[in-house]
């Protein structure tokens, strides 16, 4: 195996770069859609009625027990026995915004629940209503405590968007398993397709981080 | 009940499992009158306190402000009645994420809708009147327990609240620190709130109030002005507690 350039200039990265691009576009919409469903999935699961609240336990469980390969599989293939028809990247980007709101809900309401309830108590006694308590109290202190558990959920975020491929979604996994396929050049193919992985996870630390920092706000920490 | 009244409480109750926690608890407040709460730890001081704006729930009893009845169960009516009750608790309760002036401004805003502008003008205000002007923008964490204790009252106070109830105000502060936050009660006792403490504060109380309501066991023992149960030649069951603090 040797190094060979032109290789690389004119076949793998314009695929890979291809790839990164529809990678980019599952990976951008799935975790700010997912985000926000997740805040509202989280709060209706801590401060919904009874009947909510069991369905978005019900939702999470069910979402988080299954392989999200399967669910992938399941709206992609079976879905369309139903009558319901989804593009690869149309059922890929749906699959992971239910996979990544149901993790979200999972981190929100861990940090809803850590909010003391002092805080609350002195909100009320100011003649605040619970909707007014959550909006400026609650989710201002919790959206800080649960920054660093939905940044990790955005970075699994990015790497299980690789497996939009087993719907023929050609993201940047997709490409570079038709190049290594056609060529038989597993090796660079896949350590170059790591390194762009990488590449995206670290960037996203570093904002993340950055975000982290900027929120922060002396003596409260996540805990 | 008396017209002059501006808060009445009747007939508080409240049970949990089948411990009595308080048991027909009334009183009555006048504008201008700071009453005291004392009694044993245990005895119901702060549940009544809770009770009295509704942070805790109580089985029985009734609440008028200003001589009409409060619904309670109506959530409008309710938050409308916080509003003009303000409450200042043992450990300050300020919110963690905002700073002093943000604390204060805040319900301003959100719950009296005004802007922003208005609720800062009012917010420095209301610090200044407690000392705190040069803290305005620093976050609950970087201020001393006193200063806290003194951003709470400022918080309640910017509300223009009818009533204050203060929840043993200095018992989480170091004793240096006490003097600061009395100093703001006594200045409101002076300019006319009208307040009910409970406290263990024992000279302030003899110094400053005008009735003391002695609790034990969820029930108001006896109640009276502090010469009459404190007085030398007092025998009431005030004086023996106040006599047992002095011991120790």
């Amino acid at each position: 195996m040797s190094f060979d350039p032109i290789f690389f200039q004119d076949e793998l990265l314009p695929a890979l770069n291809r790839g990164l691009m529809v990678s980019l576009a599952l990976i951008i919409p799935a975790s700010i859609i997912g985000f926000i469903l997740g805040v509202v999935l989280g709060c209706t699961r801590t401060y919904g009625s009874a009947f909510l609240k069991k369905m978005g336990d019900a939702f999470t469980a069910l979402v988080r027990g299954v392989p999200l390969a399967i669910q992938l599989m399941f709206i992609y293939y079976a879905l369309p026995k139903l009558g319901i028809y989804f593009e690869p990247y149309g059922a890929a980007l749906i699959s992971f915004i239910i996979c990544t709101s149901a993790y979200q809900s999972e981190y929100v309401r861990g940090a809803l629940l850590s909010i003391r309830k002092g805080q609350i108590q002195a909100a009320k006694a100011l003649g605040f209503t619970p909707l007014k308590i959550i909006l400026w109290i609650i989710i201002p202190q919790a959206a800080r405590r649960a920054l660093p558990g939905c940044g990790n959920e955005i970075i699994y975020l990015i790497k299980y968007s690789s497996l939009a491929y087993l719907v023929t979604c050609m993201e940047l996994m997709g490409e570079g398993k038709v190049v290594a396929s056609d060529t038989f050049r597993f090796m660079e193919v896949f350590l170059v397709v790591g390194l762009y992985y990488l590449c995206m996870v670290s960037i996203a630390t570093i904002l993340l981080h950055w975000l982290e920092k900027k929120a922060s706000i002396p003596g409260f920490r996540p805990r | 009940m008396n017209d002059q009244a501006i808060l009445t409480v009747q007939d508080i109750s409240l049970r949990v499992g089948d411990k009595t926690i308080l048991s027909n608890c009334s009183l009555s407040l006048h504008k201008g009158e700071l009453k005291v709460l004392i009694g044993p730890s245990g005895a119901g001081k702060s549940t009544f306190l809770q009770c009295i704006n509704v942070l805790t729930v109580p089985d029985t009893g009734s609440i008028f402000l200003e001589g009409r009845e409060v619904m309670t169960k109506n959530a409008k009516e309710l938050c409308l009645y916080r509003t003009k009750v303000g409450m200042i608790f043992q450990d300050f309760k300020l919110f963690d994420h905002l700073t002093a002036i943000d604390n204060v401004a805040i319900a301003l805003r959100k719950v009296r809708g005004k802007s922003r502008e208005e609720a800062r003008k009012r917010a420095i205000e209301e610090l200044a009147r407690v000392n705190l002007s040069d803290q305005a923008n620093l976050y609950p964490a970087q201020l001393s327990g006193g200063q806290k204790q003194r951003v709470a009252f400022a918080r309640a106070l910017a509300m223009d609240p009818l009533v204050l109830l203060l929840d043993e105000p200095t018992s989480a502060l170091d004793p240096e620190l006490v003097g600061e936050v009395l100093a703001v009660i006594r200045d409101l006792a002076a300019h006319g709130m009208t307040m009910i403490m409970a406290t263990h504060q024992m000279d302030f109380i003899r110094a400053i109030s005008s009735e003391i309501i002695f609790m034990e066991q969820g029930h108001i023992v006896e109640q009276g002005p502090p010469e009459a149960l404190l007085g030398d030649t007092a025998q009431s069951r005030t004086k023996q507690f106040y006599n047992s603090l002095a011991t120790v």
